[in-house]
Formats: C-alpha cells, structure tokens, sequence
C-alpha cells in the first residue's frame, strides 16, 4: 500500500476496473445503438423499436449506471488500501 | 395574467437570486477565483457541473434538432452524455488529485514544457471563444420573443448579470449560480414535457410516454404513428437513420471524446475536496444531466406529432393564434405555392412551411395550449442555461489569460493580489468580446461548434489521458500529436467548411466522414503521431514519472 510502483496493486486492480467498464461502455452506446441499430430494431419493448430505444434512452440510463458502479468499486478500493480516512 | 408579465415576474425573480448570490460569495484569492477555493461539495459541482454543460443549444435547440432528425439525432444524446463515463474513469479523479488551476498548467508541468502549455492555452481559447459567442447570441433571442425587446439589448442585459458575478465571484460565484440555474432550467424543461406527456399519452413520465399508446382513441404507439406521418409527407421514418452509419458512429465518438476534453468541464472537477468527490461528483452531473437528455427525445417526438397534426394540411384561416405569433419573429413562414389556402408540409418542393427548430421547444407549451405561467417559465429557463454556460466558460478564459499567460509565461513576478485584479480585468474583457460577438454573430457559429469538441477531442483528451496513463509519453511525442491533431482538424473544417483548399462536396469525404464527426480521426492521428515522435526522442524525465505516480493515488502519506 502507498506503493509508488505503477504495478502496484491499486493501480492494477483500478486499470482492470476501467477496462471493463469501458467495453460495456462501447456495447450499450456504440454496438447496441448503432451498429446493432437495425437488427435490433426487429424487436419491441412497449411501443420503441429496441435499437432505437438504445440510441435515444437505454445508453444514457447505462452511463450513468457505469459511473455510480465505478465509484462503488473505488470507493471500496481506496478504503482497502487506506486511502480512505 | 398575460405571458408577457408571467415573463418579467419569473425572469426577474431569478435573476435577483443569481446576483444575491454572486454578492454573498464575492471573493478574495486566486485559488477561490479559479476554483471555488477547492472546497464545493460533490452534490453542488454535480449540479453546478451539469448547468455549466447545458448550454442554451441543449435547452433550446437540442430536442428541435432531434425533431427533425428523428433516429440521426442519437448522436447529440449519446455524444453528449457518453463523454461523462470517459471523464469519471479517465479524468477527473486524477486532475483533481493534480490539483492546479487550469488543464494548459498540466499540460504544461506533466510535459515539463512551456511550449506544451500555448498550444494548450490556443486551443481553450479557441474552443471557449467559439462557444460563448453562442450562448450569449441564446440570451438575446429569448429575450426578443419572450419580452419583446431588442436582441442586442437583451446581450447586454445578460453580459452585465454575467459580468457581475463571474468578476465579483469568480469560480465561487459562478459555481453557487449554476446550482441555482439547474434548479431552474430543470424544473422549466421538465413541467412542459411532463404537461405534454399527459396530454398525448396518459403517461405522465415523458421516458415512459413517448414508448405509450396515444389517447386520442386510437390506442396507436406515438412511434408508429409518428413513423407514417414522416412516410406519408415524404420524409424518412422517424426511428430509421439518414446519415450514413459510419458517420454517425464517428460523430458521436467525436462529441464523446470531445465533451471529455472541454476545458471548462474539466476545470469543475479541480473544485471539489477530494478526489473520491471527482468521481461521485462526476455521475452526480450526469444523472443530472440525463433527467434532461432522456426527456429531451420525446419531447421532440411529441412535438413533431403536435406540429404534424395540428398545421398540417389544414387550412391557413383555422390555423391556431401562435401560430400567426410566431411567423411575427420569422421562426415559421408559410407560402402558399399553390394558391389553395391549405398548409402543405412535405420533404419536396411543393413544401410551403418552413419551421426553425428551435421553435420545438420555444413555442411547444403553447402548441399545447399550456397555462401561460408554463410558458414563462421556459423563457426563465432558457436564459438560465444560456448563462450559466457562458459564465463557465468566460472563467476559462480569463483563467487561461491571466493565471497560463500572465503568471507563468510574460511577469512571473506578479503578486497574487496583482493576479487577482488581472484575472477580473481578463474576465471583463472576455465579457465584452463574447457580447460583441452575441450583438454581430459571424456567420460560421454554427460550423465552428463542431470545430470546438474536434479540437478539443484531438488536442486535450489524447495529451492529458496519454500524461494520466503512458509515463512514457514523452514532450515531444506529446506535442506533436497536439499538433498533428490539431492541424489535421482546422484542414479539414476549412475545406468542407470553409471551402479552402478547393473545397468539396459530401461525396468527397474522407471514409464518409462528416468534418462534425472529423474529431474521432483527428484524435487517432494524434495518438499515432504521439507514438511515432515519442520512439524517436528522449525519454521522460524520472522526475515527472513521480509526478505521475503521484498523481495516480487518491492520497499522499
């Protein structure tokens, strides 16, 4: 812990989180928005096309969803390597 | 009571709490004028954050646009909101624990170059430039059709409430408005959109209600109906995309990456206690902001039902009293070609109506026959996102003058006091020229706002995510990617813009790029070129691999 070293464990396990987040990031906004769009356009929830409904609302529900996710996993990342008073 | 004294009542209410703030947070240092003295809670920068974002172009003209793009415009929602998951994960939490004033300072100290720090001072500059003129050009037009007096009178009222708080209150002052101006820009978005909901749907959760049947005996899905209205008067369908798909994933990346790379949405972030407050603030500003991104599409689908059905083919002599209100100041015009006395709205050339589309959200309350009170209330709050925007971009301007420029290139010696006075001064100039600009818009507004997310996607995301994450990125890999970036983007606006350099058509493209989405490759050329000179010159320096180190951690011992 309080390692200097850029292979220290927190910085590691940080890199490793965002990693993640960030493919989920492209797959709800770029691949189900955009390159998906039309296939998923052949299925409906209530009166949206889905991939439409991607594009215009389901990303923007995620995103905010990934960054409260990440602060979780921070927060409890901090704490165990005492950083977190 | 009339819309007119319902305007003056609301707007001159919340503008006596802007300017009562601003008075009770006047400041005193430099760190306080720059950044709110380092000591604004996670809940107020998130709502601070989230007003500094929403200019008037995402009040007023976002769900216009949408409205007429139909599926295409995804990319302002996306790009918009996307760039947030990249600064929490990215930027911010490291920025902060940095700790400086402004991005060109860690620019400058990360890649241990002066040099470094002007190409960033240009671009903020530049991109803050381009935007304030729009957001003050956002404060005359409500002021003109909402109370009816002159554009540029309406400018200069809304420079001199700016110029108040932001000399008197720098960063502290600007923050505590902004969070007073998200309460008012988000009550004035949502009670019309939620009024309109109802009306159409039954469903009084607008996210919900523009998926819903509608109720006018139908039990036909708003979508599908909105879907044949588009077909039937020739236009596209409403959930299909026009722009081709290449161009529409580049574009939302550009905006993404660009959004991220915003000075003066970045600069919120060095204001927070704590760099765990960065990252909470940072999805605080955007659940904040995405209250008014998810309503902002089916207000357009809304509106773009109402407009259809209500004008529509119907006769020019039973057509409702806005309509006649609003062909007054030019937003709708109606010729009637054909001499038969009915309004025919299609996508060829026997169109006689031409709509501007920021008339979807203006004048939408009244479309719906809403109280007069509701209409006001949306003049209140288009002046509050046009503000709050310019306010936060004025401070990265003067920031960058006084604090980039003054204090660290041309008289080091400058005391903080004299600093201080030389940041207002910067401020007051700032205000002016951006005034100058709202009272005599150049042409290109429009064109270089896509200029302002390219450059900023191609000049400071690459640079400061390189310098957070790559200690090896070296000065001279790092500007001339900036560089590269940089230069890449201005060539391209200015040849499908601008029409230099022999100029050219939309078939001329670059892989079916639009000079809008152009910001996504300029980005990739920077990192190539970073890599490139980085390989061939001297490594960083071990002092500034600590300063990374350092900056990587939450927390010192």
């Amino acid at each position: 812990m309080k390692s200097k070293n850029s292979f220290s464990p927190y910085w590691k396990t940080n890199i490793k989180y965002v990693s993640i987040l960030l493919v989920f990031w492209f797959i709800f906004s770029f691949l189900f928005g955009i390159i998906l769009k039309d296939y998923l356009n052949q299925f409906s929830i209530a009166g949206f096309k889905l991939g439409f409904w991607f594009a215009q609302q389901g990303s923007i529900y995620v995103f905010v969803l990934l960054i409260f996710i990440y602060v979780r996993l921070m927060n409890k990342l901090d704490k165990k390597h005492g950083f977190k008073k | 009571m009339s819309i007119q004294t319902w305007t003056y009542i609301l707007v001159g209410l919340t503008f006596s709490v802007y300017i009562g703030i601003a008075f009770w947070s006047r400041v005193r240092s430099t760190k306080e004028f720059y950044v709110a003295g380092g000591g604004v809670g996670a809940w107020a920068n998130g709502m601070a954050t989230a007003a500094d974002w929403m200019s008037a172009a995402s009040f007023i003209s976002m769900a216009g646009i949408i409205s007429f793009a139909g599926y295409d415009g995804a990319v302002y929602l996306m790009g918009w909101t996307g760039g947030y998951v990249l600064l929490a994960l990215l930027l911010a939490p490291y920025l902060r624990k940095f700790g400086k004033f402004t991005v060109p300072e860690f620019i400058a100290e990360r890649y241990y170059s002066n040099n470094a720090r002007m190409v960033a001072v240009f671009c903020a500059l530049l991109v803050s430039f381009t935007y304030v003129a729009g957001q003050m050009r956002g404060v005359g037009i409500v002021f003109s059709r909402f109370l009816e007096v002159d554009i540029n009178t309406g400018v200069i009222i809304g420079m001199l409430i700016v110029l108040f708080y932001a000399v008197l209150g720098g960063m502290k002052g600007i923050t505590y408005t902004q969070v007073a101006q998200y309460c008012v820009l988000i009550f004035a978005f949502m009670v019309p959109a939620i009024f309109i909901s109802i009306q159409m749907t039954g469903n009084p959760i607008p996210q919900l209600g523009f998926g819903s049947q509608l109720t006018d005996g139908s039990s036909v899905y708003l979508l599908d109906k909105l879907d044949n209205l588009n077909v039937e008067l020739g236009f596209n369908e409403y959930t299909e995309n026009t722009k081709p798909m290449i161009d529409i994933f580049a574009i939302t990346l550009a905006l993404m990456v660009g959004t991220a790379g915003l000075p003066h949405v970045i600069v919120r972030f060095f204001t927070v206690k704590k760099v765990s407050d960065a990252r909470k603030s940072a999805g605080i500003a955007l659940l904040l902001i995405a209250i008014l991104y998810t309503t902002a599409p089916a207000v357009a689908a809304f509106a773009r039902t109402n407009l259809l059905e209500t004008i529509s083919d119907k006769p020019y002599s039973e057509i409702p009293q806005w309509f006649k209100k609003w062909e007054n100041t030019g937003l709708i015009k109606f010729t009637d070609l054909n001499d038969d006395g009915m309004i025919d709205y299609s996508n060829d050339q026997s169109n006689e109506l031409y709509v501007d589309r920021d008339i979807m959200v203006l004048a939408n309350p009244e479309i719906a026959n809403l109280p007069n009170w509701v209409v006001a209330l949306v003049a209140a709050g288009g002046l509050a996102a046009a503000l709050s925007t310019a306010a936060g971009l004025l401070l990265v301007i003067s920031a960058s003058v006084s604090h980039d420029l003054i204090k660290r290139v041309i008289f080091p010696e400058i005391s903080e006091k004299g600093e201080l006075v030389v940041a207002r001064i910067s401020a007051f100039f700032a205000v002016c020229i951006a005034g100058y600009f709202g009272i005599n818009p150049p042409g290109f507004v429009a064109a270089v706002v896509a200029l302002a997310f390219g450059l900023a996607a191609a000049s400071f995301f690459p640079a400061i995510v390189m310098g957070i994450f790559y200690k090896k990125m070296n000065r001279e890999g790092a500007i001339s990617g900036m560089l590269a970036g940089i230069g890449l983007m201005l060539f391209y606006m200015l040849k499908f813009k601008f029409d230099f350099f022999g100029g050219g058509s939309a078939d001329d493209y670059w892989f079916g790029i639009s000079p809008e989405g152009f910001g996504s490759v300029a980005m990739i050329v920077n990192f190539l070129v970073a890599f490139f000179v980085m390989n061939f010159t001297s490594p960083t320096p071990n002092a500034i691999k600590e300063i990374v180190d350092n900056i990587r951690i939450p927390e010192n011992e």
